[in-house]
């Protein structure tokens, strides 16, 4: 190929004008950060990703005049593989924000990251409830559930819905027992018993009969799994095949595991979310259009947070202006975020609290025999609504060192 | 200089060289990342490398030492470098006792128990209230070195980490070319020879295990320091995986080697995060098409190649 004048001048003007055309138009950069193959992959992982994806063609990005890109990575459940590509994120390849982050130790460390470097976070999957506590700060918030929501609504509603003596069957580190102790409160203050519990060493523990077995001895009506994962899964297994009676109470049991497991396995588990794509009909509407994108999975609430999330970031960009939003730090970012009410198809209308908690209700479901279920993923019965003001931890509480008391 | 051959000592330089140009091109806390693991992997290497001790549980080393220095820097306000020798000091006493226990026997035997008890450790700091369980310790703050220089930028603590990673490798460098080193490789060859020689092979021993925890505990505090967090993915048995597969893709018994190792597994886990899944298949492809073409590790094969000793 000869190399001509023309035709040099028309490579350069070819060249030059997509540039100059990004150049006009302010570009955001959304980094989901989330466990694209590990454990969490079913509950947050992909279709957390699809969900953002999802939340940029609602707002119709290309209509407002700037431009949204998505970066994704795997933190791989590793708090210190999630902290520095948190912060390469942040400091060398220009990411506004960082969404979802996943399990509660990968989030911590993301969220010091990003109060280090005044940029914003948003964590959708993680449930420590020491993100909006302890540990909170300006530049982040907590979007789906904690597990202080999840304590109350299975705890508290389960006892009004006549589940009034519990045993527990715990993890036995930190966050079993923590978990234990919080519904352990709310069931006694709702007037229930707790009649028991045993701690099963963790990790490691396969065979759960011995703990179910003496779960059913005491006479308990409902077996609250103070566990997560593999463990949980475990004992909902074995509890069917021990043709166990009383009703399990699960904490931290999603969407996901309920479709693997499937409805003979785990009929009559109760458990919370705050969001089910079939609760309304703007949860409906929200998971038409994800089938789009994901035809075989439904959303689960950390990955419809993910959605909810990014339609309100947007949502702020736009109203602010995005290039002011995109210069601001942080935690003015976050401050601009804090302001604007939350409304969307996944959770309704909501707020962001001060110290970084968004609210709204949460539902304690029971799953569905199989008779009772119509179609695929038509999975839960509702049984109660917290309403938003008292799904999550007052915000006095929370020790979180930003509200002064 | 520390006993280096003229190829050695070339290849000194080239990576001195390498350790401070490379924070102009890459980006310094992945580096900090890498040349942590590089401290850990060559701390491994003085043991399995020069005394023939393959052990399974060396993250226990790398985790506490994280954890003690991590403890001390939030909950003591001890200066970075006090509490990264503090972490270096945990390290090797955890070694005293694993030491003392396990070089007691040798090959399957001292791997499996160096391997439950680096498991006890695993679960001792899930359960012990000062580790944060499986949150971890969070928000580590860097501080000041000797009170004076603050190391919130990266490049600061970079200059602070590198020069902890060169002092760790000359001192195993040392080590392994002193006369004592002499005798860990006659140990290492043949250690009933090394016992009718009149050498107390199992003190020798005991004192590099000693070394080599040290050394690893020196690692996990800097790291911890640098990310700010200590968690229980230092202490879990995977890690004692990742450094055996530094040590053995690097070239083991090399000096060199485990540095590579460490280089080529940060940079895979770095890189390839946005692959998901294809990051572990990746690592294990890697390591398969090692162990068949690549025995004596990429370095070591080098090093027979060229003749060098490297």
């Amino acid at each position: 190929m000869s190399l001509t004048r023309r035709g040099l001048l028309a490579a350069t003007a070819a060249s030059a004008v997509p540039m100059s055309a990004r150049a006009q138009r302010p570009t955001l950069k959304i980094g989901v950060l989330t466990d694209l193959a590990g454990v969490y992959q079913d509950i947050v992982g992909p279709l957390a990703v699809e969900c953002t994806r999802l939340a940029i063609a609602d707002f119709g990005v290309s209509a407002k005049g700037f431009d949204v890109e998505i970066v994704t990575a795997d933190h791989q459940n590793k708090p210190d593989i999630g902290a520095s590509l948190a912060r390469q994120w942040y400091d060398r390849d220009g990411v506004d924000i960082i969404m979802e982050g996943g399990s509660s130790a990968v989030a911590l460390a993301v969220a010091a990251v990003a109060k280090d470097k005044n940029k914003a976070y948003i964590n959708s999957g993680g449930a420590t409830s020491d993100l909006t506590g302890t540990m909170c700060n300006a530049q982040t918030l907590h979007w789906t559930y904690d597990t202080y929501m999840l304590a109350k609504s299975t705890g508290g509603a389960m006892v009004k819905s006549g589940g009034d003596s519990w045993f527990f069957i715990t993890a036995d580190y930190a966050f079993g027992h923590a978990l234990t102790r919080d519904v352990g409160s709310f069931v006694e203050q709702g007037g229930g018993k707790v009649l028991g519990k045993v701690a099963t060493p963790f990790p490691g523990t396969t065979d759960f009969s011995a703990f179910l077995l003496q779960a059913q001895a005491s006479g308990a009506k409902v077996i609250g799994l103070a566990n997560a994962g593999a463990d949980t899964i475990n004992c909902i297994k074995q509890a069917r095949e021990f043709g166990i009676k009383a009703t399990l109470g699960g904490l931290l049991v999603f969407l996901s595991d309920v479709h693997s497991l499937g409805l003979e396995v785990c009929n009559g588990l109760v458990l919370t979310e705050s969001f089910y794509w079939d609760l309304n009909d703007r949860t409906r509407a929200f998971s038409e259009r994800l089938k789009a994108k994901s035809p075989a999975r439904r959303a689960g609430m950390a990955q419809a947070g993910c959605y909810s999330s990014a339609l309100h970031y947007l949502k702020v960009a736009n109203d602010v202006g995005v290039g002011k939003f995109k210069a601001a730090g942080g935690a003015d970012v976050i401050e601009m975020l804090k302001k604007m009410p939350t409304d969307d198809d996944v959770f309704g209308a909501g707020s962001i609290r001060p110290d970084g908690r968004v609210i709204h209700p949460s539902y304690l479901f029971q799953v569905k025999k199989p008779s009772e279920s119509k179609g695929p993923w038509d999975y839960y019965k509702l049984l109660s609504t917290t309403p938003t003001d008292q799904a999550f931890r007052p915000i006095a509480d929370g020790r979180c060192p930003l509200i002064k008391a | 200089m520390f006993g280096f051959t003229r190829q050695q000592g070339i290849a000194f330089l080239v990576m001195f060289a390498a350790v401070v140009i490379a924070p102009f091109f890459l980006y310094p806390v992945f580096l900090m990342k890498v040349l942590c693991f590089a401290l850990f992997a060559c701390a491994y290497n003085l043991l399995i490398g020069y005394v023939g001790l393959g052990s399974f549980g060396h993250a226990a080393f790398f985790g506490m030492g994280g954890y003690i220095a991590a403890y001390t820097a939030k909950k003591w306000g001890f200066n970075p470098e006090i509490a990264i020798i503090t972490g270096a000091g945990a390290g090797a006493v955890l070694g005293a006792v694993f030491g003392w226990l396990s070089i007691r026997r040798q090959g399957i035997y001292f791997a499996m128990i160096t391997l439950a008890l680096s498991q006890m450790v695993y679960f001792f700091c899930n359960q012990a209230p000062f580790t944060g369980g499986e949150d971890g310790i969070q928000q580590v703050p860097r501080g000041n070195l000797f009170g004076l220089i603050s190391l919130q930028s990266d490049m600061t603590m970079y200059v602070v980490v590198s020069v902890v990673f060169l002092f760790g490798f000359l001192l195993i460098h040392r080590i392994v070319h002193s006369p004592f080193g002499q005798v860990l490789k006659a140990i290492r060859e043949n250690e009933p020879r090394a016992t009718s020689l009149g050498y107390r092979t199992n003190d020798y021993k005991l004192i590099v295990f000693i070394l080599s925890a040290g050394i690893a505990g020196l690692a996990g505090g800097t790291k911890s320091l640098v990310f700010g967090i200590a968690t229980l993915t230092d202490v879990a048995n995977a890690m004692s995986g990742e450094v055996i597969l530094m040590t053995l893709l690097g070239g083991m018994g090399t000096i060199f080697g485990p540095v590579l190792g460490a280089i080529m597994i940060g940079s895979i886990e770095n890189y390839l995060a946005q692959l998901g899944a294809w990051f572990a298949v990746t690592q294990g492809v890697i390591f398969v098409l090692c162990i068949m073409f690549f025995r004596r590790g990429l370095l070591g094969e080098l090093a027979a190649r060229l003749k060098l000793s490297l």
